[in-house]
């Protein structure tokens, strides 16, 4: 984030401390650059152009003009997800304000560290219906971690510090400021640092001692213990700790859709994603634990099935940064509040002294035993479509074994989501990139891009669906006007497939309006080569199996413009292995009307 | 379900209610009564709000609240440890056959008349909910015309106070 090498200093430079007078407007470029960011993602309009002026003149703020404003906040969040860093997005009032309510309600649901700034109209035109009048701070309410109505310039400074601190600690999340033509316009006096005044927001990260040695206690004695991994373990920045304390204990851990890369894939201990269409000794693994050290996780329905019967003989110790996330769903056993990386030191050292006070490790063998019978008998697979077209599998493997763990991969939301969550091996926190909980379609392409801004030097692939891709893809004239050169993989199987998927399962076949035509055998609208190279970038069809590799390839050389491939997949193919909704997790099927046979007790 | 009264120290800013009251709404809590109004420190309010919830879900009302940025210190307030006040603006029915019943009820309950007219008294009463309840029985065979009520209003019992016991850290 350092600017200080470069040789033109920015004008006037402010010593700190000494007041000058300046505009609300110049006051939001300053506060911005000596808060330590350096990218801004936005589309100015009426109520934020007084912004736009000196950002225009600004050496240390690199703003990209996205082509739509939700295009901003989820380049933010991809900015976020793929660094640690904050992401900004910038909008002017009303329309340019809500296209971003998305974005940041994905932000809010999947805690990423975003700003979002916004213009308001005059504040004595407030509450006027004016034009491009949208009251953001009050729909946003819901979905941010906090916001902040600014009317006069000299709360700026100190707003924009506040916002940056509180999404930034603690368990991340958007904050909005929304800051009205008038303060913008207006002189005050500019004093940095801030005083910043939060006396209802303290963050607790250092856990209870006691609380650790009963959870180290808990583990020592449990014989079917599981280390249940949620995103909050990526965001805490944990992922070395996880593993120290993991190969300490000698358990298996499972890593949430949110936590893929937390703990890497080619581990021994790992037993893959659990859920849905986790897999099946992860789900298993978590059915028939005794005790789960949940990390960062807050017991997603996604994640337990029917959360009554979901882990029923497991004691829970709920590690989160986030109180009111424990015992939200589960009640806890133990409820650990701390930040996830410093729970873990402590609990890997309480867990040493519990041993050692015991004379001797559990003995874990029993356990590893059924569970290494689990992965033997229900690997992650998957069969080719019987209609001759691409497995969208097999694409989506082939990418994440070319590319390697280095890279960022962002996906979609739907099947190619899915499986660019089993698929790909990731062994490094902040690669896997996707919308989780709000399960926004749209998200990949301008969460890539944000990516590739922040990590320049890393290989950014969009895994994309063709109904995703649809919604968000006009960024790729952002990407190839300033450079930013993603990849984009579209699975396109021509249709919005997990509603497809659903429609096979359990509405007999009536595909209602999942069709797109996009794909095989229909009339191509649009043609996604033609659209990518419409948009300057370079665009690739592959039909065959033998075309998988070299295409794949084309795009790792080519990195002077975006690549988009199109991947024209089967439609038939789906997801395994699935829990269907609503029922216990005991239920999941690896393949269709397949269910593996263990032991159910109850 | 059981009642439980939560006092609330909270920042005076623009929103702060609609952040409160828009926290139980998503999350499908009940407010029971809801009453405002500024502490003993500029700057800060004091929010009462009576829930119906169970042991549980009243602990995820209490941290969700923490969670919003402007609230500083959630306490509930034990009816046993506390005292808890709510205040009713009752409008009723008299006339001259009627009005000396009513006012003898009003002295019975230690309520107040603070308006006359020939047909109708205004009356103000103060107490917990057993009391006002109580008495708006008594009064109803009269004919209650209008009713306005606060909030409960409470605090806790002895030296102690709320903010002291945040601002000493």
């Amino acid at each position: 984030m350092s600017t200080e090498s470069s040789p033109v200093p920015s004008p006037a430079p402010v010593p700190p401390g000494a007041p000058v007078e300046i505009t609300g407007a110049e006051g939001v470029v300053r506060s911005l650059e000596m808060l330590g960011i350096t990218d801004v993602f936005g589309l100015p309009g009426g109520a934020i152009l007084p912004v736009y002026d000196p950002l225009f003149e600004s050496k240390k703020l690199r703003h990209i003009l996205v082509r739509h404003e939700q295009g901003a906040g989820h380049a933010a969040e991809g900015y976020a997800s793929s660094s640690g860093k904050l992401g900004v997005a910038i909008a002017t009032s009303g329309p340019g304000a809500t296209n971003l309510v998305t974005a940041i309600a994905d932000a809010h649901m999947d805690s990423v560290p975003m700003l979002a700034i916004t213009g308001q109209v005059f504040s004595n035109l407030m509450g006027t219906d004016a034009f491009q009048e949208a009251d953001i701070v009050g729909i946003t309410m819901p979905i941010t971690k906090h916001s902040f109505l600014v009317k006069d310039p000299a709360e700026i400074p100190a707003t924009l510090a506040a916002a940056v601190h509180i999404a930034t600690t603690g368990r991340p999340g958007p904050v909005l400021v929304d800051i009205t033509k008038d303060a913008q316009q207006a002189k005050f006096m500019f004093r940095w640092p801030p005083k910043l005044d939060l006396p209802g927001y303290r963050p607790i990260t250092k856990a209870h001692g006691k609380q650790v040695a009963a959870a180290a206690q808990m583990l020592v004695e449990a014989k079917r213990p599981v280390l249940y991994v949620g995103g909050g373990v990526i965001r805490s920045g944990a992922s070395d700790e996880l593993r120290t304390l993991a190969e300490t204990t000698n358990a298996p851990v499972v890593t949430t859709l949110m936590a893929r890369g937390a703990f890497p894939d080619s581990h021994p201990q790992h037993l893959g994603m659990p859920g849905m269409h986790g897999t099946v000794p992860a789900v298993i693994a978590l059915q028939e634990a005794d005790l789960l050290i949940a990390l960062g996780a807050r017991f997603d329905d996604r994640v337990t099935g029917k959360a009554a019967l979901f882990a029923p003989n497991a004691k829970v110790v709920h590690v989160d940064i986030d109180p009111a996330e424990i015992s939200k769903i589960r009640v806890a056993d133990v409820p650990i509040v701390g930040d996830a990386k410093d729970v873990l030191v402590d609990l890997e050292s309480a867990y040493r002294d519990a041993v050692a006070a015991q004379e001797g490790t559990p003995d874990l063998d029993e356990w590893w035993a059924t569970l290494d019978g689990l992965r033997a008998e229900f690997p992650l697979g998957f069969t080719k479509p019987s209609d001759g077209l691409l497995a969208p599998q097999q694409v989506i493997q082939r990418i994440g074994e070319l590319t390697g763990p280095e890279a960022v991969y962002a996906a979609g939301v739907g099947q190619h989501q899915m499986w660019a969550a089993q698929f790909i091996k990731y062994e490094r926190p902040n690669s896997w990139l996707n919308s989780g909980g709000a399960g926004t379609m749209g998200y990949a392409v301008p969460a890539a891009m944000g990516a590739k801004v922040a990590e320049p030097d890393r290989v950014v692939w969009a895994i994309d669906g063709d109904g995703c891709f649809q919604m968000t893809n006009q960024e790729l004239a952002t990407c190839t006007l300033n450079k930013i050169p993603i990849k984009v993989a579209i699975i396109n199987n021509s249709s919005l497939g997990m509603v497809r998927q659903w429609q096979t399962l359990f509405y007999d076949g009536r595909y209602s309006n999942t069709d797109l035509n996009t794909g095989h055998d229909t009339v191509r609208i649009p043609d996604f080569v033609a659209l990518a190279e419409a948009y300057g970038a370079l665009g690739i069809r592959v039909t065959k199996e033998d075309e998988i590799d070299d295409a794949i390839k084309l795009a790792l050389e080519t990195n002077d413009r975006p690549v988009v491939i199109d991947f024209v997949v089967s439609a038939e193919a789906m997801v395994w292995p699935m829990v269907p909704q609503g029922v216990s997790n005991s239920y999941i099927q690896y393949a269709r009307d397949h269910s593996p046979a263990f032991s159910e007790e109850d | 379900m059981s009642t439980h009264v939560l006092s609330l120290l909270v920042e005076d800013k623009p929103g702060l209610l609609t952040r409160v009251a828009g926290l139980f709404a998503r999350r499908g809590f009940n407010i029971e009564s809801l009453a405002v109004g500024h502490s003993e420190i500029p700057g800060l309010s004091r929010i009462t709000v009576v829930v119906d919830v169970d042991e549980l879900p009243l602990e995820q009302v209490t941290k969700q609240l923490n969670k919003l940025i402007n609230v500083i210190k959630i306490v509930e307030l034990d009816p046993t440890q506390s005292v808890q006040r709510e205040h009713l603006l009752i409008k009723v029915r008299v006339d001259n056959a009627t009005r000396s019943q009513v006012l003898e009820a009003v002295n019975l309950f230690r309520a107040r008349v603070v308006d006359v007219s020939t047909d109708a008294l205004v009356i103000e009463i103060t107490g917990d909910s057993g009391k006002t309840t109580a008495f708006l029985k008594v009064l109803e065979p009269y004919g209650i015309k209008e009713i306005a009520q606060s909030g409960l209003l409470a605090v806790g019992r002895g030296g102690k106070s709320i903010t002291e016991r945040v601002f000493k850290n």
